[in-house]
């Protein structure tokens, strides 16, 4: 009886958490949908769901029109090098507070973290001088060191729970042991670390690929990534749906799948640790 | 000896980060402040010497100071309000036992990985168009009269589309949060016959407190500087612009530095603010 009762529960709730979790993935859908329809069927009155003639022509159109691949390399060389970068930069600053905590690293923490609250259109022209001053205005050099600062905050916070987590103990047993210094960065605390700052990694390219604002007002044609190449579409010409949906697709989708595997990391480092 | 070595180790290790980030926060910053001082109009004289106040009274007493405070207000705390209500509710339903509940959790966190720009356009396009979006067939097919969503309903628009955006944030962080309640205490709860309401305002909601407060503080701290979805779906105009449009309008594109830099000013203060309240949480966070 109470099993009966129970399993009708769990019919109620996947119907409707399907239900909602489709609702809300509908856009995205529609979305990667549309970009298999010619031009004609996009605007197709009543819309055409799934019956149409799936076509892939979109996806070379936009490829060969607007230099998607130069958009695209933008975003994965800007993504990219401004988190291995802010890496570097983060691992021994995480560490020495992760392991060597002082009475200060806390303030520190605070204060890094601060930085981050920064809002960006309060110190957008001071960037934007210095950019042009340095001739950094619309180059991935300028938008990788723009976004590894931004981000650096985060990094920093996320290498330093996840260190935090790493038990002194075992280093302490290493030492004993007769273990080096380098033997016990190399074969003790690296194996043990590997995991935090990859997902580390992870979130922070997410951050980055996705960020909108600098993007926006600091690139034009020759830096911009693709935040900056779907913009462009913002004031469109004749029929583009279909085309808007491909370009829109192929700029999300290898976000997507890298976010699936980010959910958890991203509970951890939106939260500065303190929802776990 | 070896502690001493140790803590300058660390101190240097610590060295790139802090002057790396020092100069990031003081540097523009100096530079707005100076330039809040100062009539400075790039393309029309330049530097027109210093104004004292002037442009902080400006910012405030221009016509489009309130327009954007009351914008800035509804968005964020419409966003705030659907995000943080739904969030919890579908936090407690992906919480039910359910089959395919990775897929599901999968298809919710889904708009947040969708770049701003993307998203807005999308949402602009094909679902608020008055004549080819989804919105218009479906209005249609009710018999109803298409709306000119981003025009007669612009502010709404906006909160729909940065909702969507950050309700996959609050559902997760939620979410989490409720994983970690005592399911023992539930089941006590259960047992001893209080009705599920009740379970959930004396028992689910106080242990959710702290999340629902984080939520609030960073989604605020981000819904304050949005931008993305403004710039490319109404550029500030039906009643959209807010204070960060607003003083984005003022630099770049009237480029009034002077005035904007000021308007600069108060976003930073406004956005400090906040940003009390969160890292007072976090901080004691940190000592535990």
């Amino acid at each position: 009886m109470a099993r009966a009762v129970k399993n009708k529960q769990k019919i109620i709730n996947t119907v409707a958490a399907w239900g909602i979790g489709l609702l809300i993935f509908f856009p995205v859908l529609w979305t990667i949908l549309t970009s298999f329809k010619t031009e004609a069927q996009a605007i197709a009155d009543p819309p055409v769901f799934l019956f149409f003639d799936w076509t892939l022509e979109n996806y070379a159109i936009v490829q060969e029109r607007s230099d998607y691949m130069r958009y695209l390399w933008n975003s994965v060389i800007i993504a990219g090098v401004s988190t291995l970068v802010g890496i570097v930069v983060a691992v021994p600053a995480a560490w020495s507070m992760a392991f060597v905590p002082s009475k200060r690293t806390k303030d520190v923490l605070l204060w890094m973290l601060s930085t981050k609250m920064l809002p960006a259109v309060g110190v957008l022209y001071p960037i934007y001088l210095i950019f042009i001053q340095l001739g950094l205005l619309d180059t991935r050099t300028g938008l990788v060191i723009v976004m590894m600062l931004i981000n650096l905050p985060i990094i920093v916070w996320m290498l330093y729970t996840y260190f935090r987590e790493i038990p002194g103990e075992i280093l302490e047993a290493a030492r004993m042991d007769g273990a080096s210094l380098r033997d016990e960065i190399l074969y003790v605390l690296t194996p043990m670390a590997v995991p935090g700052i990859a997902s580390t990694i992870l979130l922070n390219f997410i951050l980055a690929w996705n960020e909108a604002f600098w993007t926006l007002n600091l690139t034009a044609a020759k830096a911009g990534p693709l935040t900056a190449f779907i913009a462009s579409y913002s004031s469109p010409e004749g029929l583009f749906y279909a085309k808007l949906s491909a370009a829109s697709t192929m700029a999300i989708a290898p976000i997507l799948i890298l976010g699936w595997f980010s959910q958890k990391q991203l509970v951890r480092g939106l939260t500065f640790g303190a929802v776990k | 000896m070896a502690t001493l070595h140790a803590r300058s180790a660390a101190r240097l290790m610590m060295a790139p980060a802090v002057v790396l980030l020092l100069g990031w926060m003081l540097v523009p910053l100096v530079m707005t402040l100076y330039f809040s001082f100062k009539r400075y109009l790039p393309l029309r004289g330049g530097d027109l010497g210093w104004t004292g106040f002037d442009n902080y009274v400006r910012f405030v007493t221009s016509s489009s100071f309130w327009p954007s405070v009351q914008a800035t207000l509804i968005i964020v705390g419409g966003v705030l309000l659907i995000t943080v209500v739904l969030g919890v509710l579908l936090a407690l339903l992906l919480d039910q036992p359910m089959w395919g509940q990775g897929i599901v959790r999968i298809l919710v966190i889904a708009p947040f990985f969708v770049m701003p720009t993307v998203s807005a356009l999308v949402w602009k396009n094909m679902f608020m168009d008055p004549v080819n979006g989804l919105f218009a067939h479906l209005w249609k097919f009710f018999g109803l009269a298409p709306l000119e969503w981003l025009s007669q309903a612009s502010l709404f628009s906006i909160i729909l589309i940065v909702s969507w955006q950050w309700l996959p944030f609050a559902t997760l962080i939620l979410l989490t949060a409720i994983q970690s309640l005592d399911r023992e205490q539930l089941e006590a709860g259960e047992i001893d016959g209080a009705p599920p309401l009740a379970r959930f305002r004396h028992i689910i909601l106080p242990h959710l407190g702290q999340a629902i407060t984080i939520v609030i503080l960073i989604q605020t701290i981000f819904l304050l500087s949005i931008f993305a979805e403004i710039f490319v779906t109404t550029q500030g105009s039906f009643g959209t612009r807010t204070l960060t449009y607003l003083i984005f309008q003022r630099v770049l594109e009237s480029q009034n530095v002077g005035l904007g830099s000021a308007g600069g000013v108060y976003a930073i203060i406004l956005a400090n603010i906040v940003a009390l309240f969160l890292m007072r949480i976090v901080g004691k966070n940190l000592d535990t």
